[in-house]
């Protein structure tokens, strides 16, 4: 998808910012607020509807998870978890999951090739899979474990936060869908006052250990969550309680990609001026060897 | 190689066909991965992509390339391998590194087959050429299915094993083709002359000439 006004803070494997003039943008943001999630998947539905996405029939291991995991054709899936505590009682944890569009994104650091990710300037991020080459450097630099390869096509695919119908003025899909307001959307400086509120409301409540979900290792994220347990975010099948880009993602593709070029340059001039100042070794020829 | 070869006219001979080509097959192999690779390395090389075909296409077929040269080079290290010990006289000569960078070369020790410099190169090639394989590997999505947190440090170690080899091969394609003259001939008519031998590597010389 290519619209004439893109406007790009970001983009995959380029060197130099990409149009980026329009400052007016706002920042966006999904706040999904957990403590109202009844898990009946409509959210996972309208994504199927709006994308045109048809995954796999799957088969009932015993949980309310269907599909098990994320795939090119399941950009969120519903995680359910059951949590024992000490005392015996048991927590089920639900979780809407899927891309987080972070506002560094490991991802597109990762991304060899130039334009496969973009994050727009309102903070979408999105596969433009028509320049993914299907190399999966995108999957290890995700921190939270989200993008997945097509086996159709071979290009990796992921929540867009329905970058089209965002463009136009309208909300993600998952959120007009949502029946208890779960989801919300809109700008993130609205979305963290919100998120914040229910914070409170819910502290006032007794559920002490609410907390907004924004992780600052990734500057943030344009996904949120309201977390009842906010002090315990693994709970809720593996959400990072401190998500960063890995530090071997960052020696890969920080420091190493220009140290390592000027590296390989310099080898070659290097020789070259070796040639220049000092010459070759000359071979004398058979005959004049002999008469020596 | 052994002393069973024959020094004529045309001069001593280094190499023969059978390992001429091997060589050919592992430079023509180890060129296309290092430009496609390159490639995904950085941006600024993006452009190399076209040398395969695109991007998708470089991305298919760089590993199974990398299948080949490792294949090719495995019978080169298995011929050359012994020829490539290091003996107290490359020491010895490596001494004299800034007069060999300088042509500065009389009176050098006498060396065999490979001098210091090729025999360091040919272990650096083995050990990157191990790593690049389990690495390239590990990122070959398309047949293997590895956790994320091996693929992040295959990147960084096949990324450094690259880099470490192409240095080396730059120094090598340098001092063949252009430094130390009377060398390419060995790796194309398979031959050098008397003087280049007796120049280079008079203990080979003198080995399969069996003369002096
Ligand atoms: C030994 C067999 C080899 C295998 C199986 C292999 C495999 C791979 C794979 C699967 C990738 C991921 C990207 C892609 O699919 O194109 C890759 C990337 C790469 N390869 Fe290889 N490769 C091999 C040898 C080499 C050699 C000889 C070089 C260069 C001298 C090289 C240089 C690179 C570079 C620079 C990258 C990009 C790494 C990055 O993005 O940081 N590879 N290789
Ligand atoms: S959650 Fe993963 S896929 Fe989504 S923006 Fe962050 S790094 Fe990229
Ligand atoms: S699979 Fe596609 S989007 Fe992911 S890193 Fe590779 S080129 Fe980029």
């Amino acid at each position: 998808m290519n619209m004439q006004s893109l406007n790009l803070d970001k983009r995959s494997a380029t060197t130099t910012q990409p149009p980026d003039v329009r400052v007016a943008e706002v920042p966006v943001a999904k706040l999904i607020d957990i403590s109202k999630c009844i898990g009946c998947k409509a959210c996972q539905v309208a994504c199927m509807e709006w994308n045109d996405l048809r995954d796999e029939i799957g088969i009932n291991v015993g949980s309310y998870e269907n599909p098990r995991d994320l795939s090119a054709e399941s950009w969120t899936v519903m995680r359910f978890a059951e949590y024992q505590r000490e005392n015996g009682d048991m927590e089920w944890l639900i979780r809407k999951d899927g891309c987080m569009h972070c506002a560094d994104p490991g991802c597109l650091k990762a991304c060899p090739a130039p334009g496969a990710i973009v994050k727009y300037s309102n903070g979408v991020v999105d596969f433009i899979s028509e320049n993914c080459v299907g190399c999966g450097y995108c999957i290890a630099g995700c921190p939270f474990n989200v993008p997945r390869i097509s086996s159709i096509d071979n290009k990796a695919y992921k929540c867009s936060l329905c970058s089209d119908r965002v463009s136009v003025g309208l909300e993600p899909a998952c959120v007009k869908a949502c029946p208890t307001g779960c989801i919300q959307f809109g700008s993130k400086v609205d979305m963290i006052a919100r998120g914040k509120k229910r914070v409170g409301d819910l502290k006032e409540r007794g559920v002490q250990t609410a907390a907004l979900y924004d992780p600052p290792g990734v500057g943030g994220t344009h996904v949120m969550y309201v977390l009842p347990r906010g002090d315990a975010p693994e709970r809720y099948s593996g959400l990072p309680a401190d998500p960063s880009i890995s530090p071997w993602v960052a020696v890969w593709k920080g420091v190493s990609k220009p140290l390592l070029s000027a590296g390989l340059g310099l080898a070659v001039l290097g020789a070259f001026f070796h040639f220049v100042t000092r010459g070759p070794k000359e071979e004398h020829a058979d005959e004049e060897e002999e008469k020596q | 190689m052994t002393a069973t070869v024959r020094v004529t006219s045309k001069g001593v001979p280094r190499y023969s066909r059978n390992e001429r080509v091997t060589h050919w097959i592992v430079t023509i192999t180890f060129f296309l991965l290092a430009l496609s690779g390159l490639a995904f390395f950085h941006p600024a090389f993006w452009p190399l992509t076209a040398l395969l075909g695109g991007g998708v296409w470089s991305r298919i077929l760089h590993p199974y390339i990398g299948i080949v040269m490792f294949l090719a080079f495995g019978l080169m290290g298995l011929r050359y391998w012994r020829e490539n010990i290091i003996q107290p006289f490359d020491r010895e000569w490596g001494k004299r590194l800034p007069d060999i960078i300088n042509n500065r070369d009389e009176g050098l020790p006498e060396i065999d087959k490979y001098n210091l410099g090729q025999k360091q190169l040919f272990w650096a090639m083995v050990v990157t050429m191990l790593l690049l394989l389990a690495s390239g590997v590990v990122l070959w999505r398309d047949l293997t299915a590895f956790p994320v947190a091996a693929i992040r440090i295959a990147a960084v170690v096949h990324a450094l094993a690259a880099f470490v080899l192409m240095l080396g091969i730059i120094v090598h394609v340098y001092s063949a083709i252009f430094w130390v003259k009377g060398s390419m001939r060995a790796m194309t008519l398979g031959t050098v002359s008397r003087s280049w031998a007796r120049h280079h590597h008079p203990l080979w010389y003198r080995r399969v000439a069996g003369k002096e």
